[in-house]
């Protein structure tokens, strides 16, 4: 079969599979968000934790919970990482030191999973366990929870209840990611992933003299690392390693892990706001971005096949040769325009453009599926952006889904789609201004600059995947990034459920006759220039000084 | 004050959830799936182990392994897997496929340095294989995203093959059929790529070698 064939095979699967999960996942997952009854385990955990199921919560107690759970969940896993060479399964791996311990935690807690550690020399099995895996898990159902509250700002009219974030979390948690992780990490091992646990890791007499084996509990945190749009491996390599990664069937299942829950989620938000039509708009942009995203970058790493040095191309450089170039491409659409971050290849590497599509892909806001929750919401909110713009244009007072778009609403949408520019851009030019960090970029000239604008672009939208040559584990870079995650995470989830608040006061306004259908190709069409045009002008001048200029160079 | 409580007893909750989520999801759930794959897949769970012919662990199909003598010299009875560059920088002897290093070189492709060590390689490749530069294979001058790619295409298996057989005295055709037997094709027929897993390729060639004195 020839390569063009199998790489289009290979799409035509992953798109199949993706198709047939949408109805019944969407549903599901609606389901799970709208349904009264509490299973007994659940009932179990609430007593447990110490929560009132039946209490719905404004949007402001809401926040404060989503807020607990990190703050917690920062804490705990900081103390894990410095105390990991007293827990079992350490393997002899000393402390990780304060402030890239602190990188992590803020990273795996933004469902970031920016990686300045080595996995596979630097943490015991128990940590990636308790530690890792457990992040890995909680902050994707908080995205999920957090989409919830927006879609309910939808439905329900003139109350300030948008729900309860502990059952939200629960049900996320018990009912979706864990069973479906169960079974694909079993797939996966099944594949030839890893997973095995020991005090001591397997010693192997290699021509290269012995070596220890790191298996570690790796099937069961790949399977969630991409189910949850995590993207934090257990090793360096990520996604990359054979022990994660072995072959094109494993390979295949990991991309469409990290799209299934974000392509299905507009079936969750069409079933919940009463229209099916309403979820295929929003999917169709999706889908849309995500194919032409797969088709430019796929051509840019494609027309450069061969070694050709005059030009500098070497197509396969940080590329493997089970998965080749098609394979590679598609991962890398899939795991930048979701908030992944996982790699199977280094995107440092790529050729200038193809690399570059990968950094617009994240810069696009990652809602092409986007995260799990996050990507959503992101969609959502240009969603409003876009019916405001039609309003303005017909002079008509903005409606979405029978809900008015008001000042309040277009304060809290557009302080959403400044806040990530905001902190991207500010931080990648205090980085370039700080010539002591400069220096720690592996590359020379534009292709420098795009290290450090990727490294701010991937944390500050929570992204995670790296151009890796830039040395980020620096006591500035552990901190800025940090702080760059956070802010990237929690602030656009602020103006989200403030959004979500003030919606679900209004009252139902009826469709008239001048209501825009936001149900149509003509909307579809809309919002994806919307997507395009704030991107395209909040970024332009970055990109040009970065992959641009080497790309035309 | 009523906020105040409300704020602690919403911070012990999140605790507690914490806390409990941390056994559910970080303990009871690998351990499940250890125990099923211990059971049921434990070559694979354990990492793809490959013995010699005297049953001693030494090596995964999954990882590459270099076959290069302590100086760093190619050894032309091995096929040579990709270069890599996972290795410890702290030790310069350190020859890649270091299974504790993973990771890429991270270069862009319009990096000079990049350049020149591809520039190296080809003549190195060229003059070891007796080919044409302008037909050495791509991967066997690129380096691996892992720095532990097991494999390496048929058409540098191909140009390997004469050297290797030449350097253990072998027929050049019975190279070239351990190498079939060694050539994973895509999976399913029409994932990945196709490649030639060196790792096994290599101790097949030494087994024969053991079977044979």
């Amino acid at each position: 079969m020839s390569d063009t064939w199998a790489g289009a095979l290979q799409v035509a699967a992953l798109i199949f599979l993706l198709a047939v999960s949408y109805r019944p996942l969407g549903d599901y997952l609606a389901h799970i968000l709208t349904t009264r009854k509490h299973l007994r385990a659940e009932k179990a955990l609430y007593k447990t934790i110490g929560v009132d199921p039946e209490a719905d919560q404004t949007w402001g107690v809401y926040l404060r919970s989503v807020f607990a759970i990190s703050a917690v969940g920062v804490l705990l896993l900081y103390l894990i990482l410095r105390v990991q060479h007293h827990l079992m399964m350490a393997l002899g791996m000393p402390k990780m030191q304060a402030d890239l311990a602190y990188n992590t935690a803020a990273s795996f807690v933004t469902n970031t999973n920016w990686q300045n550690y080595y996995g596979e020399n630097t943490l015991g099995y128990l940590a990636q366990m308790i530690g890792l895996t457990v992040q890995n898990f909680v902050s994707a159902a908080v995205g999920i929870a957090v989409v919830a509250t927006l879609i309910r700002g939808f439905t329900r009219n003139r109350t300030d209840r948008l729900g309860n974030f502990w059952v939200d979390l629960t049900r996320v948690l018990i009912r979706l990611m864990l069973p479906f992780s169960i079974v694909f990490a079993l797939v996966l091992i099944a594949g030839g992933v890893t997973q095995s646990l020991g005090d001591h890791m397997t010693v192997v007499h290699t021509v290269n003299g012995d070596q220890s084996l790191y298996t570690a509990g790796t099937g069961s945190q790949e399977a969630i690392k991409l189910l949850g749009t995590n993207g934090g491996g257990v090793f360096d390599a990520n996604s990359a390693h054979p022990f994660e990664n072995p072959d094109g069937f494993t390979n295949l299942i990991e991309i469409y892990l990290l799209l299934v829950i974000g392509f299905a989620l507009p079936r969750t938000f069409g079933r919940m706001v009463g229209s099916h039509k309403q979820g295929y708009t929003i999917v169709a942009v999706m889908a849309v971005i995500w194919l032409g995203s797969l088709a430019f970058s796929t051509f840019f790493e494609m027309h450069h096949h061969g070694l050709d040095l005059a030009t500098g191309h070497a197509a396969l450089e940080g590329k493997e040769t089970r998965f080749g170039i098609p394979a590679s491409a598609l991962f890398m659409t899939g795991t930048t325009l979701t908030s992944t971050g996982a790699v199977n290849s280094t995107h440092d590497s790529y050729s200038p453009l193809g690399g570059g599509a990968a950094m617009v892909d994240i810069m696009l806001g990652e809602i092409a599926p986007g995260g799990t929750g996050s990507g959503l919401y992101g969609m959502l909110v240009l969603a409003i952006v876009t019916v405001f713009i039609a309003g303005l244009m017909v002079g008509r007072t903005p409606e979405y889904l029978g809900k008015k778009i008001r000042p309040a609403e277009m304060k809290y949408a557009a302080l959403y789609i400044l806040t990530t520019p905001a902190i991207v851009l500010i931080f990648a030019g205090i980085a370039m201004a700080l010539p002591g960090e400069t220096a720690r970029m592996t590359n020379s000239g534009p292709h420098g600059f795009s290290e450090v604008l990727y490294a701010f672009t991937s944390m500050g939208n929570n992204n995670g995947s790296a151009f890796a040559g830039l040395g980020g584990d620096t006591t500035w870079f552990n901190t800025a990034g940090a702080l760059a995650m956070l802010f990237g995470r929690f602030l656009p989830m602020v103006w989200v459920l403030a959004l979500a608040g003030s919606l679900a006061r209004q009252r139902p306004v009826p469709e008239s006759s001048g209501t825009l259908k936001t149900a149509s190709p003509l909307f579809a069409g809309m919002l994806l220039g919307t997507v395009l045009l704030v991107v395209g002008l909040t970024y332009f001048p970055a990109l040009s000084l970065g992959p641009l200029a080497e790309g035309l160079h | 004050m009523k906020n105040a409580g409300a704020a602690l007893r919403r911070h012990i909750a999140a605790i507690r959830a914490m806390l409990v989520f941390t056994v559910v999801l970080g303990i009871a759930y690998p351990l499940l799936i250890t125990g099923i794959a211990q059971l049921a897949l434990k070559d694979k769970a354990n990492g793809s182990l490959v013995k010699d012919a005297s049953g001693r662990v030494v090596g995964s199909s999954l990882l590459c392994q270099q076959y290069v003598d302590r100086d760093g010299n190619a050894l032309p009875q091995y096929f040579q897997a990709r270069p890599s560059n996972a290795s410890d920088s702290s030790n310069p002897k350190d020859p890649g496929c270091d299974y504790a290093w993973s990771g890429g070189s991270n270069r862009g492709t319009t990096d000079p340095t990049l350049k020149e060590t591809i520039r190296a390689r080809i003549d190195a490749y060229a003059r070891a294989y007796n080919v044409d530069p302008a037909k050495v294979p791509e991967d066997a001058v690129t380096a691996s995203g892992s720095g532990e790619d097991p494999g390496i295409s048929v058409a540098n298996a191909d140009l390997q093959a004469p050297s290797v057989a030449r350097a253990r005295g072998l027929n050049v055709t019975t190279v070239q059929q351990l190498i079939k037997e060694n050539t994973h094709g895509r999976a399913l027929g029409f994932l990945g790529e196709q490649y030639v897993d060196v790792v096994t390729l290599d101790l097949d060639l030494d087994k024969r070698a053991g079977a044979s004195p």
